[in-house]
């Protein structure tokens, strides 16, 4: 079943004439009226008359995530902010947040890239959609509620907590696909069993869309069998717009829309483009985005181009799971967090001396962050109330400025490694 | 002057880790200092090691040498004929004085049990008790 069969099974001829001319319009319209763009290009000596072929993307600058965060906020917008209909915020690699904002055409794509994945997993107006995503400045919330009304489902907007009210919604609502991190779906089903609900027995649950954060085969075959489900994965990042995109039936590989954005992967170190196949970096392209550019961005998630024609009849590229990340970004219960974040928070206060050593476990399912800092001599106080009270500033201003939830431990000087050269300091112990 | 029954606590900070006392135990080995008493707070994570030593100043400088958290605090410390009581006892004169009392500790020297209390304000402590008409210890009677 499509969605929008002239889209997405177009010819793959028509579609790469299609992207080619989209790209063209795209890059005319950016250099004439948006001067980030026009400064980049500029920059890397290229003019909107040296693309001529789809294949000379090759020669436009990539972009980063301080691209975005430079331009904060609204600095490379092409658009009047009064024409902005929607802003998502992410938090940033050193304190200032990424923002993303969205015109009604923006929106538009989004949703119907949300309403052609769905379909194509089976989601139908007859299923009862539970969002477990977060709602709010986060984009899992929205983009996946808007999705799921525009193909015509039933939604449950019952975002993130109160695990037990979820699953008993779940029952009552007779729920038949829920979206969630998976490790938050692992943890329903533990909840469920001390509730002694049975997810076969007392629930309609049949699929999952399942994102936000990195999970393998492994973890699928233990949701699926667990809970009796089919499970997908669905990718996407704010920059992007949200989530947007996942595996069809066919479950090889995620569909990137064509008509929507262009995929390259390329080397890390040397930024060649690589060939199908080939595993690299992610660089994306959104070809009909209007609010700001977003032209061979680097997302720093690795992975590899499948090209050959998909079995569902989807003539899209498509990508594989993602593999890894080229940085140090963590993924702590679906938000992400970068250590020179947790560093920056960190020395805001005073009454640590700025060393610290992060731990990742996951417990129960659910990721557990440890950081451990050294107390500043100075700070230190024979009352343990004292020390206590800075343990808990700190996990309160991780929580205030970086939305993640940190157990601190605080430890005397001198007893975190040091290092010289690039530092070590972060241990992820969980296992995908 | 009232000075003379201050004592000089030595707080240490612990890490909250097998061995981690061991090894200051160590080090105040090594450096040759001697604990008079001690206590120790615990919390998760971490523990305080309070402690009375012979030499303050001295032993403050060796610990801090070795990169380790320690702090001088001023406490008094009380001789009293028996310990349950006698924390009965104090405890209501510095209720009466209206001072608190942070945290408290025994102990049995050459000159009889005594009770070492951190309190907000150790002057007037040392004055409540010594007007109730009993006796703070000083440094060297320790
Ligand atoms: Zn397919």
């Amino acid at each position: 079943m499509f969605w929008n069969p002239d889209a997405e099974c177009k010819p793959i001829e028509d579609l790469k004439k299609a992207q080619y001319r989209s790209l063209k319009t795209l890059i005319m319209r950016l250099y004439e009226f948006n001067d980030f763009y026009r400064n980049k290009m500029k920059a890397a000596g290229v003019r909107p008359d040296d693309i001529t072929c789809l294949e000379d993307i090759s020669k436009l600058p990539f972009m980063t995530k301080s691209d975005l965060r430079d331009n904060y906020p609204t600095k490379m917008f092409s658009i009047p902010t009064k024409d902005v209909v929607r802003y998502h915020v992410s938090s940033g690699t050193t304190g200032k947040p990424t923002l993303v904002g969205y015109n009604r055409h923006d929106l538009d794509y989004w949703t119907e890239s949300l309403a052609r994945a769905m379909t194509s997993v089976g989601i139908t107006s007859d299923d009862t959609v539970q969002v477990s995503y977060g709602y709010g400045l986060f984009t899992g919330g929205l983009g996946l509620h808007y999705g799921a009304e525009r193909i015509g489902a039933s939604v449950l907007p019952s975002s993130t907590g109160n695990t037990e009210r979820q699953i008993e919604l779940m029952i009552d609502l007779g729920v038949t696909v829920i979206a969630c991190t998976p490790s938050y779906l692992i943890h329903m089903g533990d909840v469920a069993e001390r509730m002694g609900v049975d997810f076969r027995r007392d629930t309609c649950l049949r699929k999952a869309l399942l994102g936000a954060e990195p999970w393998t085969e492994g973890m699928r075959a233990q949701i699926e069998n667990g809970l009796g489900i089919d499970a997908y994965d669905i990718y996407g990042t704010s920059e992007l717009a949200g989530p947007m995109f996942t595996e069809c039936a066919e479950r090889n590989g995620l569909h990137i829309w064509g008509d929507i954005a262009y995929i390259e992967v390329v080397d890390p170190e040397t930024h060649e483009v690589l060939g199908p196949g080939q595993r690299g970096e992610l660089v994306i392209t959104m070809l009909n985005k209007e609010t700001f550019p977003l032209v061979r961005y680097m997302i720093k998630d690795v992975t590899a181009i499948l090209d050959e024609k998909c079995a569902c009849g989807r003539t899209s590229p498509r990508i594989e799971r993602i593999s890894g990340r080229t940085d140090d970004m963590l993924i702590i219960r679906g938000i992400n967090v970068f250590p020179s974040q947790i560093e920056h928070v960190l020395l805001m206060n005073p009454s640590v001396n700025g060393h610290y050593q992060i731990i990742v476990d996951r417990v129960n399912s659910l990721d557990v962050m440890t950081l451990q800092a050294e107390i500043n001599p100075e700070a230190f106080s024979d009352k343990m109330e004292d020390v206590v009270a800075i343990k808990r500033r700190i996990e309160n201003d991780m929580k205030k400025y970086l939305n993640v939830s940190v157990k601190v431990e605080l430890k005397e000087s001198g007893s975190l490694p040091r290092f010289e050269g690039k530092a070590r300091r972060v241990t992820d112990r969980r296992k995908y | 002057m009232l000075k003379k029954n201050i004592i000089k606590q030595l707080s240490i900070f612990v890490n909250n880790e097998p061995g981690s006392l061991a090894s200051i135990a160590l080090v105040l080995k090594e450096c040759g200092i001697n604990l008079k008493a001690f206590n120790i707070a615990e919390s998760s994570g971490f523990g305080v090691l309070r402690a009375i030593a012979d030499d303050p100043e001295g032993a403050c400088r060796v610990l801090r040498e070795r990169n380790i958290v320690v702090k001088q605090t001023d406490v008094i410390a009380v001789s009293v004929e028996d310990q349950p009581g006698g924390l009965f006892r104090i405890a209501n004169i510095m209720g009466d004085a209206k001072i608190n009392i942070e945290y408290a500790y025994a102990y049995t020297g050459r000159n009889g049990p005594s009770i070492f209390l951190r309190v907000d304000d150790p002057e007037a402590a040392a004055a409540a008790v010594k007007r109730a008409g009993m006796v703070c210890l000083s440094q060297k009677d320790i």
